[in-house]
């Protein structure tokens, strides 16, 4: 990918995503969140993971944010009134992020590999989806099969939350 | 930055050009235009009626000439008169609309039904050059990505008109096409294990080899595994086809924007041009949806004992004629097939009444779903033990 190419989605991923935090309006938030994942799916592809890229436009930005919005605009949540300034809460987060930065600074400064260039991959078109399956089910089937369990669950809770309701 | 340089890259940019030109405005969108009109006869024809028979083009407008030329079955010059129509009528915004997202979601119900159809292997070579404008080994993903964004243009219309009959249109709409997304991807999955792969490509290629998944024969032999496998594909092919007709609020599925019940649905409050780009991106996406039906069951641009546009395959003596004859006649099997299918579209939907809400949603969920979840372990099965 051409650097131009990659400030230009690097950009476009970081502004929309400041802009969800900035809109007060629910349904302009949601819909900057979409832009940011479209954003970091064109980095994706940038990568040759074309995958991982359509994944993420598919379920990201095509499923979640659909239901996001769709409940948005079914509660009808209006604009978001201004809040006064929380000082400890601002602090707090302050102190998060800059803790956060630090240790990022710190172990990027020990990490060695990071500094050398990575020799391109050996063939120019790699069958990421082959890939990503065979690790998924053959190195990784435990953590895959325990995960698929945890959705299980998630999805009888669900049903059962959702039958009380209606009674 | 050599990449930029190289005569490599310059032959892709311009080929890549020239492909998308080609199919959007020399073939999409005529087709759009001739698809309305097919849609208008075909109705007319099912109801006992005309149709429009009488527009034809204005040559008359030429000195020099003084009848219209108005070919065959009369009225082809329909669509050109509607284009115009559209461009010259007033376009309203009411007052009442939220104006960035209300001129925003034509647009979006416009690009992604573009944007799909790059994905799509339209024919096999022509001149040395691979008839798909981007030939990624994730294509079918890309597809359902992509379309699955077109869902934000029916919903921003229907939330920013801010009135309640296109909200409710709006709201119906990513129901629906959230419930019938993942039918849709669940009974392509029965294909994708058939050929191994998830690019379209790759998925045509195969069925030049071992015959079209819908009609095996057409390699010239059936064995066990193939008759085996039908079953599972030919389920699958009625899920799909039921799932795009979702996906397209096509009637029978046609609630957002059922005029019984919601004046005319997401776009109530929209006219003239804007109007149109719904319009257009709703036969678009039919258009890429046959498409997509006729790379993953029918074969794709293949035609039994037709060469490929390289010169390969088919009839022996059929290989004397040059072989770029050879890659127009494929592009014309991929878009005639395209066509039939878009005539089916439109006699099923001249004949069924609609759905109830409630119905679409159970068809979709209780039948549907099941039936393509099933059908996956079934050919998963079949590929096992016939291996």
């Amino acid at each position: 990918m051409s650097p131009i190419l990659f400030y230009l989605f690097a950009a476009m991923t970081l502004v929309f995503a400041v802009a969800v935090v900035a809109n007060r309006n629910p349904v302009a938030s949601a819909l900057s969140l979409v832009v940011s994942f479209l954003g970091l799916a064109a980095l994706f592809v940038g990568l040759d993971a074309y995958f991982i890229a359509v994944i993420q436009v598919l379920v990201y930005a095509g499923a979640v944010m659909v239901l996001f919005l769709f409940i948005i605009m079914l509660l009808n949540i209006q604009a978001e009134e201004r809040r006064k300034i929380n000082v400890p809460a601002y602090a707090a987060g302050g102190l998060v992020t800059v803790a956060f930065i630090a240790q990022l600074w710190f172990v990027l400064q020990k990490f060695e590999l990071g500094k050398t260039a990575f020799a391109p991959l050996a063939e120019k078109h790699v069958d990421d989806v082959r890939n990503v399956g065979n690790t998924l089910f053959s190195t990784h089937n435990l953590p895959f099969q325990v995960i698929g369990v945890l959705i299980l669950v998630a999805t009888i809770g669900v049903v059962v939350l959702s039958k009380r309701e209606l009674k | 930055m050599d990449f930029l340089t190289s005569s490599d890259f310059w032959f892709l940019s311009l080929t890549s050009l020239a492909k998308t030109i080609f199919l959007i405005f020399l073939v999409v969108l005529p087709m759009v235009s001739y698809t309305v009109y097919a849609e208008r006869r075909v109705s007319a024809l099912i109801q006992d009626r005309v149709g429009p028979n009488r527009t034809g083009f204005p040559t008359s407008l030429i000195p020099g000439f003084t009848k219209d030329f108005s070919p065959f079955l009369g009225g082809l010059g329909q669509p050109v008169a509607d284009a115009v129509k559209f461009l010259l009528k007033e376009d309203f915004v009411p007052g009442h609309v939220n104006k960035l997202y209300f001129w925003l979601a034509p647009c979006l119900a416009m690009m992604p039904a573009i944007v799909t159809l790059a994905a799509i292997p339209f024919g096999s070579e022509f001149l040395g050059v691979k008839m798909v404008v981007a030939d990624i080994n994730v294509g079918l993903l890309f597809m359902f990505a992509i379309s699955s964004v077109s869902v934000y243009g029916i919903v921003l219309a229907g939330w920013s008109s801010n009135s309640k009959y296109p909200f409710l249109g709006g709201i119906r709409s990513t129901s629906q096409m959230i419930s019938y997304e993942l039918c849709m991807g669940l009974s392509a999955v029965p294909v994708l294990l058939v050929c191994g792969s998830t690019g379209l490509s790759s998925i045509v290629n195969y069925q030049v080899r071992e015959g079209w998944l819908l009609a095996p024969f057409t390699n010239g032999g059936l064995s066990f595994r193939e008759i085996a496998l039908w079953v599972p594909i030919i389920i699958a092919f009625i899920t799909f086809t039921i799932s795009m007709f979702a996906e397209t609020n096509r009637l029978p599925f046609d609630l957002p924007e059922s005029e019984t019940e919601l004046v005319a649905g997401y776009h109530t409050e929209y006219s003239s041009m804007k109007f149109a780009l719904f319009f257009l991106g709703e036969y678009t996406a039919m258009i890429a949806g046959s498409a997509l039906i006729v790379v993953l069951f029918l074969g794709g641009w293949h035609l039994p004992f037709i060469p490929d546009g390289a010169g390969q395959g088919g009839l022996n003596f059929l290989h004397a004629i040059p072989s770029w004859i050879w890659g127009l006649v494929n592009i014309t099997a991929f878009f005639a097939k395209v066509a039939v299918l878009l005539l089916v579209f439109i006699w099923i939907r001249w004949t069924l009444p609609r759905f109830r809400y409630d119905q679409l949603m159970k068809l979709g969920w209780l039948y549907l779903f099941e039936i393509a979840l099933v059908n996956i372990f079934l050919t998963a099965g079949i590929l096992a033990f016939t291996k």
